[in-house]
């Protein structure tokens, strides 16, 4: 994570010092060493988006973090500052059994909900068992990452026992994932779908307020579980749907900061009118774009023309150029780069697709491009109509391929009829993405899967090579192995190139120099209970 | 008179009938699933079933035919169904924008006709003079700036100037008229500007036209007032047509600042009907259009009503 020198002395105060294996932390003492913190203030903050409603098992977009996370808590959660090491948030400790199959959570005791019932392991256990197996009209957009859980058990009401059915190496990490906010089990036995409209949670703050299309407001929680916090009196987050507003927002102090993440021309405005006023920090982030093509279409159901179309591509060139215009910036593989399971550049330079000779990298392509019969080639690409940082992703594609003698059409669409154009199956080419809230594989690489196990492959591929290493490394306990089952997937898939990821984003956040303990992390779902966040004001 | 009105009233039935068929079946044809968006639009990996699931529970498996007159028999009702998006009633998300846009668009509604009737007067009697030119220019202006260009250019000189910001969320005025005020007068000084610019031009055409007219040539020989010839006869005839223009104007207001309202942060109407187009929000779209259309069919009525008020030789008989 790299912080420019424009960015000002962060405060810290709070710091969770938590590693792995579970340690008893004593929050009184953490904010008694850290620097001085003001209490008290309202912060408010601008969120860029509207989500439909407050539960975030049902949904994948960040705006339900954005405007939930500070009322509820997680049983772990990720230690920012040493991403992607986890700390415990409703669980105190915990214990892996050895194989891997048997994770063993102590609760925080005295814990309330905001209506001031008490938190138990039964609530934790309703909350699981929610997301693996979601009743009648509920949903689970990630069921499938909690099918390996077995049972749950609750031996005493601050102990849950997750008793797995298959080892999956990458638990530790589903279970600190922002989305798997605790419900109180009573809330869920009255009615499984109340979530989605009531808020009752055991997080920093209370609900206060949702005027629809203009704020959310909440206060502190009195009764939170960790003595001496949060810091602020309450929040507002206040939803600015353009950038203009936003960015007009930020610089009128309206809002002390946007915590998605904006364009580097939006970086650029805000410094400029804001000197030292402002606070830019920026990091890679865990989103990348994709080129999917559509396998069951001609001629991309051959692999010389898919291999063809991405050997075309100047990655490493185009970062440069698009690095300056959009979110776009890193060059990687099927892992975000720079995360432990990341390709370093020796081995990724030499998978199809990722030669710095650019040159030699295209005439192979022309002469694949012609042993397929393909050198006329015309396609359509479909991309989503976005500006940021699809169009420029588009118009970056349109011109590399042209280099090789490709005519694209570029169509950019609604989202809805971007989805409904791939789920059909109508699509040549497309623009596609992977939205991850970590760095585990077992959420990035799923992508990839065979369309009949993954629904969001879009290439519509089916390989079973794929699918069984990615099983297997799943069930890996060692990390080196693991490590090596992921770089074998990953040439397998670019061998084959049904997709491969373009260009992974660049995270950059504005805040006001005032705004004191955020923490920034690779993700725009992480950190945003602002229990340790204050207003040097 | 009565007559009249109660048959044009009446005549509103088949029109907003009409409408309602036409945007509950065009809307169908548009590609794209609420459904999907929700749950995969983010990069979500949910399986068919569970979209399955979810169209099912909004009712979006049923036949067409059952969801239109399901609908429709709601409407009856005043019962617009639920959002599909947020599953609140349409109704709730509706007013809770409505007061915003109706208070923008009144607000800029009298800046622009209390601005306009004087220019355009001025102009019409002092044609080819410097206060004319100046009116012109300005209504120019009006025409050729967009209000959402504008309405960027206000916001970036507050700041660039004061340092200073209208709030950013919206407060009743029967809460805190000051707060309320301080928001929205910069988004209807900047719709009002294009506003008044076309009323003002308007009464200037129209007021150079009846100027030339015989009654206003017998009333000067006959000894009135010239304040009396503007003011009783010559501007109560070139009102008319800018009567239409102001009531066609308002009710534009009322849904179509969208980019004003993103410019402002409004919390408006126009913003929610982006949002629910991009979401294919069905029931909130259909919603919004019903509710628009009835307005312009009300405002049409009134302008109508108000002709007969202005103008005693206009008298409708059925």
């Amino acid at each position: 994570m790299k912080i420019t020198r424009r960015t000002a002395l962060q405060g810290t105060a709070g710091a969770l010092a938590l590693g792995l294996g579970g340690l008893n932390f004593d929050f009184t003492k953490a904010s008694a060493q850290a620097p001085a913190v003001k209490r008290g203030g309202n912060l408010n903050f601008a969120i860029s988006a509207e989500a439909p409603h407050y539960d975030p098992h049902a949904s994948d977009t960040y705006a339900t973090l954005h405007l939930a996370a500070p009322f509820y808590s997680t049983l772990l959660r990720f230690n920012l500052p040493k991403f992607p090491a986890v700390e415990g948030d409703l669980a105190q400790s915990w214990t892996i059994a050895p194989d891997l199959m048997t994770y063993t959570f102590k609760l925080h005791p005295n814990v309330k909900f905001a209506d001031g019932s008490t938190l138990t392991s039964a609530d934790v256990k309703a909350t699981y068992d929610r997301l693996r197996n979601p009743p009648q009209g509920v949903v689970s957009t990630r069921k499938a990452t909690f099918a390996d859980i077995g049972s749950i058990e609750t031996p005493d009401p601050l102990t849950v026992v997750f008793k797995m059915k298959a080892v999956n190496a990458a638990m530790i990490e589903h279970f600190a994932s922002p989305w798997n906010v605790i419900y109180a089990a009573k809330d869920l036995a009255e009615n499984p779908a109340s979530p989605r409209t009531k808020i009752n949670g055991t997080g920093p703050f209370t609900f206060v307020e949702h005027v629809k299309g203009s704020h959310i407001a909440g206060k502190k929680n009195e009764n939170y579980f960790k003595k001496g916090f949060p810091y602020l009196d309450g929040f507002k987050g206040i939803f600015t749907l353009q950038a203009a507003a936003m960015l007009n927002a930020v610089q009128g102090g309206q809002v002390l900061g946007e915590f998605r993440g904006i364009s580097p021309a939006e970086r650029d405005r805000l410094v400029q009118t804001m000197g030292d006023k402002i606070r830019i920090e920026e990091s890679s982030w865990t989103l990348n774009l994709l080129v999917c093509f559509n396998v069951d279409k001609k001629p991309f159901d051959d692999v010389r023309v898919r291999k063809a179309l991405l050997m075309a591509i100047d990655r490493w060139g185009g970062s440069v150029g698009l690095s300056k215009i959009s979110t776009l910036r890193s060059v990687g593989g099927v892992v975000r780069p720079g995360s432990p399971y990341a390709t370093p550049e020796a081995e990724l330079v030499k998978l199809p697709g990722f030669s710095k000779d650019i040159k030699k990298s295209r005439e192979e392509a022309k002469k694949l491009l012609k042993e397929a019969g393909q050198e006329n080639l015309k396609l359509v690409l479909w991309n989503r109509n976005l500006a940021m940082p699809y169009t420029p992703a588009g118009i970056f594609l349109v011109d590399q391929w042209r280099q090789i003698g490709v005519t694209v059409e570029h169509k950019q669409s609604d989202t809805g009829a971007y989805l409904a154009t791939m789920n059909a199956g109508n699509h040549d080419v497309a623009i596609d993405f992977s939205n991850l809230f970590m760095d585990d594989t077992s959420l990035g690489l799923s992508k990839y899967l065979s369309v009949t196990r993954s629904p969001e492959n879009r290439s519509r591929s089916k390989d079973e090579v794929l699918d069984k290493l990615y099983d297997d490394h799943m069930r890996e306990r060692d990390t080196e192995k693991r490590k090596a089952l992921v770089r074998a997937f990953e040439k397998r898939l670019f061998e084959q190139a049904y997709q491969q990821p373009l260009l992974w984003w660049h995270r950059i956040v504005p805040t006001h120099k005032q705004l004191m303990g955020w923490k920034m992390s690779p993700s725009h779902n992480l950190g945003q209970q602002l229990e340790d966040v204050w207003i040097n004001a | 008179m009565l007559r009249y009105t109660i048959n044009r009233v009446l005549l509103m039935i088949p029109t907003l009938l009409g409408v309602a068929v036409l945007v509950f079946f065009l809307l169908r044809v548009v590609p794209g699933d609420i459904v999907e968006i929700k749950l995969r639009g983010d990069g979500g990996s949910v399986t068919q079933e569970t979209i399955d699931m979810e169209r099912k529970r909004l009712g979006l498996d049923r036949p067409l035919l059952t969801q239109f007159g399901d609908w429709m028999v709601g409407m009856a009702t005043l019962d617009f169904g639920n959002s599909m998006w947020t599953e609140r009633p349409v109704v709730t998300e509706i007013s809770g924008r409505l007061e915003l846009s109706l208070q923008v668009a009144i607000m800029a509604t009298i800046i622009a006709v209390l601005l306009a009737i004087p220019m355009g007067t001025m102009a019409a009697l002092f044609r080819d003079s410097w206060i004319d030119y100046t009116v012109r220019l300005l209504t120019i202006g009006g025409l050729s700036i967009p209000s959402f260009w504008f309405g960027m250019l206000i916001m970036l000189t507050l700041l660039a100037l004061f340092n200073w910001l209208p709030p950013i969320t919206f407060t009743p005025i029967y809460v805190d008229p000051i707060a309320n005020l301080t928001q929205l007068i910069w988004p209807a000084l900047a719709v009002g500007y294009r506003y008044c610019a076309v009323v003002a031009r308007m009464i200037r055409s129209s007021l150079l036209e009846v100027m030339n007219e015989d009654y206003i040539r017998t009333a000067r020989a006959k000894g009135v007032y010239e304040r009396l010839v503007i003011s009783r006869h010559a501007l109560r005839n070139a009102l008319l047509p800018a009567i239409t223009v102001i009531g066609l104007e308002f009710t534009f207001l009322i849904g179509g600042l969208v980019v004003t309202e993103q410019v402002f942060n409004l919390n408006g109407i126009g913003q929610l009907f982006v949002q629910s187009v991009s979401r294919n929000d069905f029931t909130l779209i259909q919603g919004m259009v019903m509710l628009i259309a009835a307005f312009y069919v009300l405002v049409n009525l009134a302008i109508d009503l108000l002709y007969a008020v202005f103008d005693p030789r206009i008298r409708y008989n059925t």
